[in-house]
């Protein structure tokens, strides 16, 4: 008799793990996103924001590591579905067809691992800063609040100098959209596999999802593209860029000097 | 008309399979496939030559024998339709028509077109079913079933067990008709006795056969020649966790 012991080991049970931490991870890139569209506003606002979160301490230490656990455990259940579905298909078909099964659904596994590929960059590039330690200079000092007259790190100006660089904007770009292309399937695939669509939704749950994988790529796109179109500036930037070619000045001169 | 058939042929489960190229003959557009697959055979069994082994029983589209991939369609084209519906008048004059068997791991081919789908029969043996006294049948009245649930378990209760929506799945899952098979009682009031073990018993019978896992594409449902809703899969994953939960939870309370 099959107990609940063998639930996380069976095939519906790795399926309810994928949708539960695909649930997590939804809820937290919509969130991700509402922060980050902060940008939008005055620098203090994303920067208070900014400083709200990092003085958590331990808590945000916390919600990372359980934000970590489930993408890896969202990769693991993957990993082992996958390997069950090509064990039980060693031979396909000579004439292979697709009646209904979308093409973003067909392309999980890929969109999936060029995803992971740039969340590991987007940390190493805005969290951890070790691809541009420069940004550890852009300093803000808080006006208002409880936090007025700290010295934080100016996020604002991280964006905004972040995004002026047009190969890394488009890189974001595509990378969201890729997000929002596995969300368009997985979003969506999440409800049947919890158990959460009949009939009666299915055709909510569809619609629900076209409109969230779109908003959410569009809203997104929005902040480099904004930053490269000039629509979002950061003064920070600008006095530091001026300092930057004032003292670049002299060392480029220095060699047509020698010769 | 005329068609050129690509056939696999495979002598048994441990051979290696090869597909073999047949002509088809003035064949008449309203024969039906099978009876295209006849007419080659008595053609083939004229020269002394093997014929093409498939599956066949009632011909009519409800015993769920015929087992066909056609041009990589499980069934070939047509909405709800097996393989035994397909007729020839689907096809162009000249075309060539490529046959497989139903292609899954837990399936293995026993020749040719011709599959083993004992893995079923065991999914079936494992909790397809009610246990109650039988003898004459009961009234059928006894039990009031509201008109909507007698609906819905009678859409899941088409399935006949062809195994076209393993055939059709990315993944070869057989979710679709397990599904179809515990939803079916899950739904009546005569299964909920026996719903929870069910579910339990029926799942873990189709993990150890080696199907593989649903992705939620629905080919399965598009495939199906009884065209069983997608939807059942949802009510499963559904009727599974509950399961697990009250296994675990209430376990104890019921022994009290």
């Amino acid at each position: 008799m099959p107990t609940s012991k063998s639930f996380f080991f069976s095939s519906l049970g790795k399926k309810f793990i994928m949708g539960l931490t695909g649930l997590i991870l939804v809820l937290f890139v919509i969130g991700h996103l509402v922060g980050n569209l902060q940008i939008f506003a005055d620098p203090e606002v994303i920067n208070q924001y900014a400083h709200l979160l990092h003085s958590m301490g331990p808590l945000l230490w916390l919600v990372r590591a359980f934000l970590l656990l489930t993408v890896v455990l969202h990769i693991w259940m993957a990993v082992l579905l996958v390997i069950e579905n090509r064990r039980a298909r060693p031979q396909g078909y000579e004439g292979e067809h697709t009646h209904r099964a979308s093409y973003a659904s067909r392309t999980m596994k890929f969109s999936g691992i060029i995803v992971l590929a740039f969340i590991i960059f987007h940390l190493a590039h805005f969290t951890l800063r070790v691809t541009h330690p420069e940004y550890e200079n852009l300093r803000y000092t808080l006006q208002e609040g409880a936090y007025a007259g700290t010295e934080v790190l100016d996020v604002h100006a991280m964006m905004v100098m972040g995004f002026q660089k047009p190969l890394i904007s488009l890189f974001y770009i595509f990378a969201v959209g890729l997000l929002a292309f596995h969300l368009r399937h997985g979003f969506g695939s999440m409800f049947q596999t919890l158990g959460l669509r009949n009939k009666h939704w299915g055709g909510v749950i569809e619609k629900t999802t076209i409109t969230f994988a779109v908003a959410y790529f569009l809203f997104n796109a929005a902040i480099p593209l904004s930053v490269m179109a000039g629509v979002v500036d950061n003064e920070n930037i600008k006095s530091i860029d001026d300092s930057a070619e004032v003292m670049t000045l002299p060392e480029d001169d220095s060699p047509e000097q020698t010769d | 008309m005329n068609v050129t058939l690509k056939v696999w042929r495979q002598k048994n489960a441990n051979e290696e399979g090869h597909f073999e190229t047949l002509e088809a003959r003035n064949l008449n557009p309203n024969m039906s496939f099978l009876e295209m697959l006849d007419v080659v055979n008595n053609e083939l069994e004229a020269e002394s030559k093997m014929p093409v082994a498939f599956d066949h029983d009632c011909r009519e589209g409800i015993c769920g024998t015929c087992s066909l991939t056609i041009n990589g369609q499980p069934h070939g084209p047509g909405e709800g339709v097996a393989s035994c519906q397909v007729y020839m008048r689907s096809f162009k004059d000249g075309d060539t028509i490529t046959i497989e068997p139903f292609r899954a791991k837990p399936f293995p081919v026993i020749r040719d077109l011709v599959v083993d789908r004992t893995a079923f029969d065991k999914i079936i043996q494992a909790g397809g079913f009610v246990t109650v006294r039988t003898g004459s049948a009961p009234d059928a009245n006894a039990i009031p079933i509201p008109k909507e649930t007698a609906d819905l378990a009678m859409d899941a209760a088409a399935c006949i067990g062809c195994g076209a929506c393993v055939a059709a799945c990315k993944n070869a899952s057989a979710m679709l008709f397990v599904a179809a098979k515990s939803s079916q009682l899950n739904m009546l009031p005569q299964g909920q006795a026996e719903k929870d073990t069910r579910v339990l018993k029926m799942v873990a019978t189709m993990d150890e056969a080696g199907f593989g896992n649903c992705t939620n594409q629905y080919e399965c449902s598009a495939a199906c020649p009884k065209l069983i809703s997608e939807d059942f899969i949802g009510k499963m994953n559904r009727d599974y966790l509950f399961a697990n939960l009250r296994q675990k939870f209430l376990r104890r309370k019921k022994k009290i």
